[in-house]
């Protein structure tokens, strides 16, 4: 009991916009609020191809929606603070940066090297530092989903460095 | 007796006995590694679906569904940790009769009661998928307007955490169907000048975004914990005492677990504790619960697995989704043009009961999985983290850009892959956003077209009996957390 109250004193001595509930509040407001603004620009149909309501309508009601209860989530947590969460750690960084790194390699280099690098990267960040399964989860196991899918499926990955050497 | 013939399909197609084999073998297999389950390994899986006919597919997303929900209890009994979240309550009795020396004897139990459950749940859908399919030839679109409505409002309710939380996931969800061109007008929307995005979000990038990339962020944050493993030496088929001790808790929770599973929800996780709970308040013995009840392992299990057959009632029937692993289901009915709905059992019985058939068998082959091949399935969950999740990741990414070869899929499941780790961060359930993205055409597609055929005038859904008791059980569900809370309150 002591411990539970703790942790709402905890979060309810931050200043208000170090707290989680007005971190997500504010966060889907302004995203809502952005997207509410961009269904102004939706194109208007006439009345005669209008099939009950213009097309922007219906997101402009989920968008006031979602705002709306989004306020009230806010205010309730008023009364009831949400408990404090953990800081992340390391580990969990390091993982959205390999994401980013993805991104970057598949788009200039190679989709198959991108997945090879977010492979080791991870791995290797989580703990794994043996070269036989480091090399397992970054050369191995892709190169068989690569070859699985492609046979199977027929499918065609996107061209890059070594994806060329494969098809060529 | 044409029907049962029908169901023993899968049984006599030597391809179809091996999908149901596979099936069942990847489910228990997704069920036993924790943070995977039936839901994203369904996902994932999807794709290969495609080199299949309809009946295989669908077949062996069913098999990986109900092994899958099962497959959670061996982590569960063993490890303390619930392979899938619908296997939280056998961790309260099943880990502490395991730790006493008897997890043969717990995860019997589990085995047992799963078998039951699931094979209770898969009568009743034999039974009532047909009944609500007739039923639905009552509907126009002011009634599957209201009928989504209610299925939405349910979702919040009664699935896991705030309700309006979930009813802001579950609009998140439908406003993610809007994006692209207006399926009525073909005017763009969000889609901000990028051609990929006229076509839609797929739905499989923002499944496997937000299950495995999640809980890929999610296992990065633990990669601290230990887990105190119980040795296992066999499973053991319950005694005659713990029959006697169990029998009504199984049959009780079956039934609630296949209600509970009827209704648009978290099926099997929400079943699973009101069962567990309800086992307590009839028990003899309701002290021994926490300490290694085998009626609290019976309980949990039996109406988890009966949830899955439940599930599946409202997703052939109406063709909206009782879970989130049935509406990847649904997704596969879908993609490979096979429509849900009361056609679909005029038109396409030897369809439907080759399914019912094949959910029949899978509870039956988990079964025997389970009892001769715990042991190994348990050594499963000794894969360490460092080395399974970038391999799922390399299985996630290729299999999201596989089904349209698109490398925006692939940026949107990693989008929907933070969002989902936040959103569960901060107390959201992602599920609601996945039946509202399945359900989004059909709500706004039904809600445009009513007002046609109302004129512009809301007030005539009210003149509809039918959507008009579909609107007031949806303000009775948004009630019900209300008044559970102050219930919970008095009480305190």
């Amino acid at each position: 009991m002591n411990n539970v109250r703790d942790k709402k004193r905890a979060n309810k001595s931050l200043p208000f916009f170090f707290r989680s509930e007005f971190k997500v509040f504010f966060i889907i407001i302004l995203v809502s609020t952005i997207l509410l603004i961009s269904t102004l620009s939706f194109d208007t149909v006439p009345p005669i191809l209008n099939r009950g309501i213009q097309p922007a309508t219906f997101p402009k009601g989920l968008l006031v929606l979602i705002i709306a209860l989004t306020s009230i989530i806010y205010y309730l947590s008023f009364k009831k603070p949400w408990k404090k969460e953990k800081n992340l750690p390391k580990p969990f960084f390091l993982t959205i940066l390999s994401f980013i790194i993805f991104i970057i390699i598949s788009k200039t280099l190679d989709f198959f090297l991108a997945i090879s690098v977010l492979s080791v990267f991870v791995s290797y960040h989580w703990g794994e530092k043996r070269i036989f399964y480091l090399l397992l989860v970054s050369i191995i196991f892709p190169l068989i989903v690569f070859i699985f899918f492609e046979m199977i499926l027929g499918l065609r990955f996107p061209p890059g460095i070594i994806t060329n050497i494969y098809y060529y | 007796m044409d029907n049962l013939i029908l169901m023993m399909a899968p049984l006599v197609s030597s391809k179809l006995l091996l999908v149901l084999l596979f099936g069942t073998l990847f489910g228990l297999v997704l069920g036993v590694l924790p943070g995977l389950g039936p839901t994203t390994g369904g996902a994932l899986i999807l794709p290969f679906t495609m080199t299949l006919d309809p009946l295989s597919a669908i077949i062996l997303l069913t098999s990986i569904y109900c092994a899958g929900t099962y497959g959670g209890a061996i982590t569960a009994v063993l490890i303390n940790t619930p392979g899938t979240p619908a296997a939280a309550a056998t961790c309260l009795d099943g880990y502490p009769l395991a730790q006493k020396g008897e997890a043969g004897r717990a995860l019997g139990m589990a085995t047992v009661s799963s078998t039951v459950g699931g094979v209770f749940s898969v009568i009743v859908l034999v039974f009532f998928a047909p009944i609500l399919a007739n039923l639905a030839y009552e509907f126009g679109q002011p009634e599957y307007f209201a009928l989504a409505i209610f299925g939405l409002t349910m979702l919040a309710s009664i699935g896991d955490g705030s309700p309006i939380k979930n009813l802001i996931a579950g609009a998140f969800g439908i406003l993610i169907s809007t994006v692209g061109k207006d399926f009525m007008t073909s005017i763009d929307r969000f889609t901000y000048g990028i051609n990929e995005l006229s076509v839609g979000i797929g739905f499989i990038p923002v499944v496997v975004g937000l299950f495995a990339i999640s809980e890929m962020l999610t296992q990065s944050t633990l990669l601290e914990q230990v887990f105190k493993r119980v040795a296992l030496k066999a499973v053991k088929l319950p005694t005659k005492e713990d029959y006697k001790k169990t029998w009504k808790t199984i049959l009780r929770s079956s039934g609630i677990g296949s209600f509970i599973g009827v209704l648009p929800a978290e099926g099997g996780t929400v079943a699973s504790l009101i069962g567990y709970s309800e086992a307590k308040r009839f028990s003899k013995n309701p002290e021994e619960f926490g300490k290694g009840s085998v009626e609290g392992i019976a309980g949990a299990e039996a109406a988890n697995n009966a949830a899955t057959g439940g599930a599946m009632v409202p997703t052939l029937a109406l063709g909206i989704p009782g879970s989130a692993t049935t509406a990847v289901i649904l997704t596969g009915l879908i993609i490979h043009g096979v429509r849900p709905g009361p056609d679909l059992f005029k038109e396409q019985p030897e369809f439907l009961y080759g399914i019912f058939g094949a959910m029949l068998a899978a509870n039956v082959l988990f079964f025997i999985f389970g009892f001769f091949g715990a042991k190994i399935f348990a050594r499963i969950t000794l894969v360490p983290n460092k080395i399974l999740w970038p391999m799922i990741f390399a299985v996630s990414v290729c299999g999201t850009y596989s089904l349209s070869q698109s490398i925006i899929d692939v940026w949107i499941m990693l989008f929907f892959g933070v969002l989902g780790f936040f959103m569960r961060r901060y107390g959201f359930s992602v599920v609601p956003v996945i039946i509202g993205l399945i359900l989004g055409e059909l709500v706004e597609g039904t809600l445009r077209q009513s007002i046609v055929i109302f004129d512009g005038n809301w007030l005539m859904f009210l003149t509809r009996p039918i959507a008009l008791t579909f609107f007031i059980l949806s303000l009775i569900a948004l009630a019900f957390p209300l008044i559970r809370s102050k219930k919970n309150k008095r009480t305190l």
